[in-house]
């Protein structure tokens, strides 16, 4: 069988919260050996947990939670554990494939220790706040003289330079900073009242890093030279709104939320379906597809009045056309509706629940779902690969590490270090395992 | 000329609205010579797209379209015909990587599917992107960005409880999921170069949703393990506090500004808004009180009313507390940190003159992203590439432009 793509880079990752994680395990799927360094002795906040033993209070057992939905708070089976930093959801989503190990960044010794893995490495991926690699003196130009190969690629909110570097912010900020607040509202609604803990920035930008990584390994493969990436997530996500830039730029117009509606499709939007809380999107972009669904709908008497006879008609007449299209979906599935519009030739689809995409069948007929056995989680099946590759597939290799779980590797096979220089950083903490752990953080 | 990381890296280019493009320009802005193939008349449909330069629709004035096609070559190519097939697959031996968005039937139809050219050139990466992937029971359905963030992205818990599920603004799916599509095309190229393994890559928009950070990929597992469902919740003035300080979107002077609070940053607060009294304030000593919270709103929200979000944005800066102004696409364009980092870039192009684009996604230290030139005219480049690259005459040309080949 073909080696997979990226296979033999080997990648050191200090990732945070979702975007570096996301972006490292893309680069995991396609075959690369990710090394995360973690710590017995800091905690960060939400890559593992938001607090080291949750009380079980805090640990959700419905989506409503504290802070916002509960989806992002979950333990395995609502339950946190001995090791809760081994049963966090948010971990296991984007750990697969991943290597962990425990080293003390903060002492001299641990850095050492950091550098000779670094030394070894391709890639130095992190995604902390902008002034943390200064504090810990483990920027690029440190680590260049280690590994003068070496890829960097650092991703905090607002970049490596300018005014607002040292900006704290996380992907609501983000969220607000680059204009995609801005764009995402109830219409009827203002700011305050729409409420959206959905957060693309991280996923556009996590996207992008992975890019920018291979970007950098095939430059180097072919020069040799290694090189510093300066990913500001704000800029990442940016281009995503282009036409409403480029609408401003072009013709100082600032474009306004839309909800779910669109500048020139009518029909577009999501109605209600039979059942609780239970949509379909549809949208309808052509004349011939008006017909269509005119047709699928029955031909009812209201689809022939003047009000809705043109695209430009059913634009200025849309809040009586959605009342009417709403009446007829309220009576059906919303699966349902999906078949008799898409047997049309028209887009349709249910607004999945988590559960509902679960069950889907088109994700289940293509295998998106793969299992995985975890040490301290058991067996589930887990989200897949996002796409698919006809000769190097790539699949869930490893389930998401525990931590540290890989130091044996790290610390014998990949720096070649004796039983008794492990046992004698063991002893002062500066490597080891969960056996370790530092009791007053954890 | 200046090396780029992807120099010398060629990309046929099938490609058409916004997904399959923005994919093709990241790796053309990075230095990939990328022919776009278009229709012969109509082009792309995202040249009939607005925002239009001067609010005029035309074609080469499509702001969508100018912005998804820098650095991108045009040629205009007659699938349907013979003779386009032959110059296609002259294309397809010159290439190194193949990206194409039709809808999963049409590459075959054409007898131009991955098993045909993979013979052309066997070290081709042939990616398609289509809305549900090359198989499944929904392989033909017809999707929209709307449609494909209902079913493939997070949009069950995107907007206010009590309310319809909210699509994000504009059409960043499409952007997203061209921005993964890139890294599936270069990770499958990075097998061709140096593996010397060409193959296909199949991505489906609906799974780069589905397995996505934020936060379908871990909403989806959080049900698997623990059976939650996360569903839309309500905003801040009407959920239940669980700290003193505020979090979400709130309104000040001259507009909003979103803020998040840790625990920890009750302190940050205090010295954000001038107040070291409320360190010492009885009814501010337990920061996990819900009752507190609606107290220290009424200070909250008249301290806010009393600034713009460019104070605030200084004041939050200073005090480490993540806030930032709910910005416009107008704000950006003024905003000095993008400024200070030149992100914004002019772009000159013959129908509209020097226009500003949207800049680098990240900065290369070596390897830079440059604007080398801007979208193409509808077939501006058949002679460049038919005479040039393929060796065809002007006599021939001529010919293949009557024939409505070209």
């Amino acid at each position: 069988m073909a080696k997979l793509p990226l296979e033999g880079v080997r990648i050191v990752a200090l990732p945070v919260v979702f975007a570096g994680p996301f972006a490292t395990m893309l680069l995991a799927d396609l075959g690369a050996e990710v090394i995360l360094v973690e710590s017995i002795h800091h905690f960060p906040t939400i890559t593992r947990g938001y607090m080291p033993r949750p009380p079980q209070f805090l640990v959700p057992t419905t989506g409503a939670t504290f802070g916002g939905s509960g989806g992002i708070q979950t333990y395995v089976n609502h339950w946190a554990g001995d090791r809760p930093w081994d049963r966090f959801v948010m971990f296991h989503a984007l750990g697969r494939n991943k290597l962990s190990c425990c080293i003390d960044i903060t002492r001299p010794q641990g850095v050492e220790v950091f550098k000779r893995l670094v030394k070894v490495s391709d890639v130095f991926f992190e995604s902390n706040a902008a002034d943390t690699m200064e504090k810990l003196n483990l920027t690029y130009d440190v680590l260049k003289k280690v590994n003068p190969g070496l890829i960097y690629l650092s991703m905090p909110g607002l970049g490596c330079s300018g005014p607002h570097k040292y900006c704290t912010v996380f992907g609501a900020q983000l969220q607000a900073l680059a204009g995609h607040t801005w764009l995402t509202r109830y219409p009827d609604l203002d700011y305050t009242t729409t409420q959206s803990l959905i957060f693309h920035s991280d996923a556009a930008a996590g996207a992008i890093a992975a890019f920018a990584v291979l970007c950098a390994l095939r430059y180097r493969k072919r020069t040799g030279k290694g090189q510093f990436i300066d990913l500001a997530q704000l800029e990442s996500v940016i281009p995503h709104l282009g036409e409403a830039i480029m609408d401003y730029t072009m013709n100082g117009r600032v474009q306004e939320p839309l909800g779910n509606r669109h500048p020139s499709m009518a029909p577009h939007g999501v109605y209600r379906c039979l059942g609780d809380d239970k949509w379909v999107a549809l949208s309808v972009s052509s004349e011939e597809e008006w017909q269509k669904l005119c047709h699928a709908l029955g031909d009812p008497p209201w689809s022939k009045e003047e009000r809705f006879s043109t695209p430009l008609n059913r634009l200025k007449n849309q809040d009586e056309l959605d009342k009417y299209i709403e009446e007829w979906t309220c009576r059906h599935d919303n699966y349902e509706v999906m078949y008799i519009l898409q047997r049309e030739g028209i887009a349709a689809g249910p607004v999945l629940d988590q559960r509902d995409a679960f069950h889907d069948a088109q994700l289940a007929s293509r295998g998106f779902f793969e299992q995985v056995s975890h040490r301290e989680a058991g067996t589930h099946l887990y989200p897949g690969m996002l796409w698919k590759m006809g000769k190097t597939p790539i699949s869930i290799r490893k389930p998401p590490p525990c931590l540290g779980e890989h130091n044996d590797y790290v610390f014998k096979e990949v720096l070649g270090m004796s039983d008794g220089e492990i046992a004698e950083l063991e002893k002062d903490k500066l490597i080891g395992g969960d056996e370790y752990i530092c009791e007053s953080i954890f | 000329m200046v090396e780029q990381a992807l120099s010398d890296v060629k990309v046929l280019d099938l490609t058409w609205h916004i997904a399959g493009p923005y994919c093709t320009k990241l790796l053309a802005d990075y230095g990939a010579d990328v022919i776009k193939v278009e229709r012969p008349g109509k082009g792309d449909p995202a040249r009939a797209m607005g925002p239009f330069f001067k609010d005029e629709p035309n074609p080469e004035k499509s702001g969508l379209f100018l912005h998804l096609n820098t650095n991108k070559k045009g040629v205009t190519l007659n699938l349907n015909s013979a003779t386009g097939k032959k110059i296609f697959k002259q294309l397809v031996a010159d290439s190194d990587i193949l990206v194409e968005s039709f809808s999963p039937h049409v590459m075959s139809g054409l007898g131009l599917d991955y098993q045909t050219l993979e013979k052309i050139n066997p070290r081709l990466v042939m990616v398609s992107i289509s809305s549900f992937g090359q198989t499944g029971p929904y392989r033909d359905f017809k999707a929209s960005e709307i449609v494909e963030y209902a079913m493939g992205g997070e949009m069950y818990s995107t907007g206010s409880a009590g309310r319809e599920p909210l699509k994000l603004g504009g059409n960043v799916i499409q952007y997203q999921s061209g921005t993964v599509a890139a890294v599936a095309t270069l990770g499958a190229f990075y097998a061709a170069e140096f593996q010397e393994i060409g193959q296909h890559v199949d991505v489906s928009i609906m799974e780069t949703q589905a397995g996505s950070a934020d936060r379908r990929i871990m909403y989806i597992l959080s049900y698997i393990m623990a059976g939650v469902i996360t569903t839309r919740w309500p905003p801040p003035r009407e959920a239940v506090r669980m700290l003193i300080m505020p979090q979400g979107v709130y309104p000040c002077k001259d507009g909003f500004v979103n803020t998040l609070s840790l625990p920890q940053w009750w302190s940050r607060y205090i010295e954000a808004l001038g107040m070291p009294e409320l360190k010492d304030d009885p009814r501010f000593q337990n920061i996990y009180s819900a009752e507190a919270g609606m107290e220290f709103d009424a200070i909250w929200y008249s301290w806010l009313a009393d600034h713009t979000k460019e104070e605030l944005f200084e004041i939050f800066l200073k005090s480490k507390i993540a806030s930032a102004p709910v910005n416009s696409p107008q704000d950006l364009l003024k905003n000095a940190q993008l400024e200070a980092r030149g992100y914004f870039v002019e772009v000159d192009h013959p129908e509209t003159g020097k226009v500003t684009y949207p800049g680098a996604p990240f900065k290369m230290s070596e390897t830079s992203w440059q604007i080398r030139q801007p979208a193409p005219l509808l077939g501006q480049h058949n002679e460049e590439i038919y005479c040039g690259r393929l060796g065809y005459t002007k006599q021939e040309l001529v010919k293949l432009r009557e024939g409505g080949i070209i």
